[in-house]
């Protein structure tokens, strides 16, 4: 269905997701497209589904139904087979039946060029800032295990330690290199982790609430972070929000979702005056 | 460019060890007259060698426990499959028929010891320097049989966590054991019995024409071989690997999430650990004397674990320095308690055989209950600040206290 231009625009696309734990349907047909070099939020209320969604992406997950491309080029794809066949209440169960099942690991993903933040911040606890980022840069590095243990290729081991550098003055870390990774300020380390990321050179970066703890102020200053960074490295950004104020401040495009299924999607704007965000989403934070 | 300077003091301190190991060995021939303590059949020179074969395998329990964090206890059976490759390989041909003398002769007939003096001379220089490379070879291929041993039954046991992991590994090695005591092995294991007249450390002594020791080296060999191999998991555990493991040790979902193959590097480092605990098996073989399947049992393996915890998990200097103070508390320094002593008429009451493991016990559970971090926690120690050079602030290792 996409033709040759679509391939050159779209980083991520998906289609028909649906991820179903035993009878719970946590992602439902979900289909959603990412343009190159845009902002694009996936927000909805707790529950909804959306760090379901993002493990799926990053390979965490299998999901039971659908098919993720990347760049053009088929990433994941199942469908419903055996047990699974039997219990599915999603949609669509026969679109991919015909075709090859594509799993990939995590870490094959990532080596694609998608990286990613996790919600509850999971730096190295037992390594420096500048381990922590170094050792991010390990795939990407062309040695094996004998050139690493017999120092035969030194050149490659200095150009990771100095592009390591690199990546700390940029993100401003540079003052705390040395540091304990989980000693830094909350703020510091949620900026760690997106330079982790980063140093694993990818194209489309996945945040999953970066935001989540912050203060308004730490907030604004994430908004500029992430805007800036997509322009210095090219990136495409796909987020994962609950603060209302990022997401309308920084996103290019919007989907919600709610009990695994979209709601919604449109410009900010939009979305911010369509009648069933604010009773799903908007509504029900204000309660809280 | 960074880490080298401080890896440079440190194979300074490794040459000076080994020389003064090759001093300390020859000492009581060069001064005649000294204490019993430095004569060669003292028990600094057992608890040396012993501390330095346990020492190896050790640092590579640490490399997989402390620095993967894959809670490993198949190191004795990695050690058997060392001790017994060594073993097999390099008893003389000539002796085949009188070891396996209740199964008819080996079905090995070859040694790899003959093989080397089949080209280099069986007698004089020639024969000795077959005799180091025939047994050097051994070695290796005894860390190569572990390892592949090891890279088999990681496919399996490496999708295991934690406990899992443990118990796998634990079965593996037990399994081992039985398997290698089975009669219908014979011809190959030589059964129940031990496997014997292959060449220690004392073969490595230079003596003359009428067996007179010359030079002394039988401590030197295991410190030697102990320091080779520690240098190389040292050197694998600052690369870039080394950093992945224990990033795989801090979280595995991020190190995944960062690119890091988890079953690629669980893999190498248990495969790499498993070598080396092969090559340690080999050098216990050396040091006993005698390879037998009964000897690795799997308190051999908790003794290791031991080690290391009191060394502290994720250092390999605590775990050597563990590996000395341990094994000559146990074989040296706590003989005494299992004695009888009298002074004057007074008979010191407690003092008999056994006495000596209650006493060890009891420290053993004081360290565990009270420095349950080990003698170094996590850190090592720094050879370019023994050597009294100040740190370079900008680029040396950050010390995690």
């Amino acid at each position: 269905m996409s033709g040759k231009a679509k391939e050159n625009e779209i980083a991520l696309h998906l289609e028909n997701i649906t991820m179903q734990f035993g009878g719970v349907v946590s992602v439902n047909n979900l289909t959603l497209d990412v343009p190159m070099h845009k902002i694009i939020a996936l927000i909805g209320p707790n529950g909804a589904g959306k760090t379901t969604a993002f493990n799926c992406i990053t390979g965490v997950y299998k999901p039971t139904n659908g098919l993720i491309e990347f760049m053009g080029k088929p990433m994941v794809r199942n469908h419903p087979s055996g047990k699974d066949a039997k219990t599915y209440k999603g949609e669509n169960a026969d679109k991919y039946a015909s075709d090859e099942v594509l799993s990939p690991t995590p870490d094959e993903i990532t080596k694609l060029g998608i990286a990613r933040t996790f919600q509850n911040i999971r730096l190295w606890k037992s390594m420096t800032v500048f381990e922590n980022v170094l050792t991010a840069k390990h795939m990407r590095a062309k040695q094996n295990v004998f050139s690493a243990v017999f120092r035969g290729n030194l050149a490659e081991e200095n150009r990771m330690r100095e592009e390591t550098m690199e990546l700390l003055k940029e993100q401003g870390l540079d003052a705390y290199k040395d540091e304990l990774a989980v000693s830094l300020p909350y703020g510091l380390q949620r900026r760690l982790e997106i330079a982790r990321a980063l140093a694993t050179n990818p194209t489309l970066l996945l945040l999953d609430e970066p935001a989540a703890g912050m203060n308004p102020q730490e907030t604004l200053e994430l908004a500029d972070f992430v805007r800036e960074i997509r322009k210095k490295y090219g990136l495409t950004v796909f987020l994962i929000e609950h603060h209302m104020d990022l997401v309308m401040n920084i996103s290019d495009y919007i989907y919600v979702i709610d009990f695994g299924s979209e709601i919604a999607q449109g410009v900010p704007e939009a979305v911010q005056k369509n009648q069933k965000v604010i009773e799903a989403y908007l509504g029900v934070a204000e309660e809280e | 460019m960074k880490k080298n300077k401080n890896i440079l003091p440190a194979l300074f301190g490794v040459a000076a060890l080994l020389i003064f190991i090759i001093l300390l060995e020859n000492i009581s021939a060069i001064i005649p007259g000294l204490p019993q303590v430095f004569q060669p059949t003292s028990p600094l020179f057992t608890v040396l060698k012993k501390a330095a074969v346990y020492s190896l395998v050790a640092v590579s329990m640490n490399l997989l426990n402390g620095f993967t964090g894959l809670f490993s206890l198949g190191q004795a059976g990695f050690m058997l499959l060392g001790a017994y490759t060594y073993a097999i390989l390099t008893v003389p041909a000539s002796q085949k028929d009188q070891v396996y003398y209740l199964f008819g002769g080996c079905a090995f007939k070859f040694s790899i010891v003959d093989l080397f003096q089949s080209f280099l001379g069986s007698s004089g220089a020639g024969g000795a320097a077959a005799m180091v490379l025939g047994c050097l070879l051994s070695i290796i291929l005894a860390g190569c049989m572990a390892g592949f041993f090891a890279y088999l039954i990681g496919f399996p046991v490496l999708r295991l966590k934690s406990d899992y992991l443990a118990i796998a590994t634990l079965g593996f090695a037990e399994i081992l054991r039985a398997i290698f005591q089975w009669q219908k092995l014979g011809p190959i294991t030589n059964g129940a019995n031990m496997i014997k007249g292959f060449p220690t450390f004392s073969s490595f002594n230079i003596t003359d024409a009428n067996g007179n020791v010359l030079v002394r080296l039988s401590t030197f060999v295991p410190f030697f071989i102990t320091s080779l191999c520690i240098v190389l998991i040292v050197l694998l555990i600052r690369s870039s690997y080394g950093r992945a493991f224990q990033s795989i040790r801090d979280d595995e979902v991020a190190s995944e999430a960062m690119g890091i193959g988890l079953f690629k590097h669980k893999m190498l480092s248990f495969v790499i650990s498993s070598f080396f605990a092969g090559v340690g098996g080999a050098l216990f073989a050396m040091y006993v004397a005698n390879a037998q399947a009964k000897a690795f049992t799997s308190t051999m393996t908790y003794e290791i674990l031991l080690i290391v915890v009191i060394g502290g998990i994720g250092s390999v200097s605590g775990s050597v320095l563990a590996t000395f103070l341990y094994v000559a508390c146990s074989e040296w320094w706590l003989r005494f308690l299992d004695s009888e002593m009298f002074i004057g008429s007074f008979k010191v009451p407690l003092l008999r055989n056994g006495f000596r493991m209650v006493v060890f016990s009891i420290v053993i559970m004081v360290i565990v209950l009270f420095f349950s971090r080990g003698i170094m926690g996590n850190r090592e120690i720094d050879f370019g600040r023994l050597l009294g050079k100040k740190r370079n602030v900008e680029t040396g290792k950050k010390k995690v206290g």
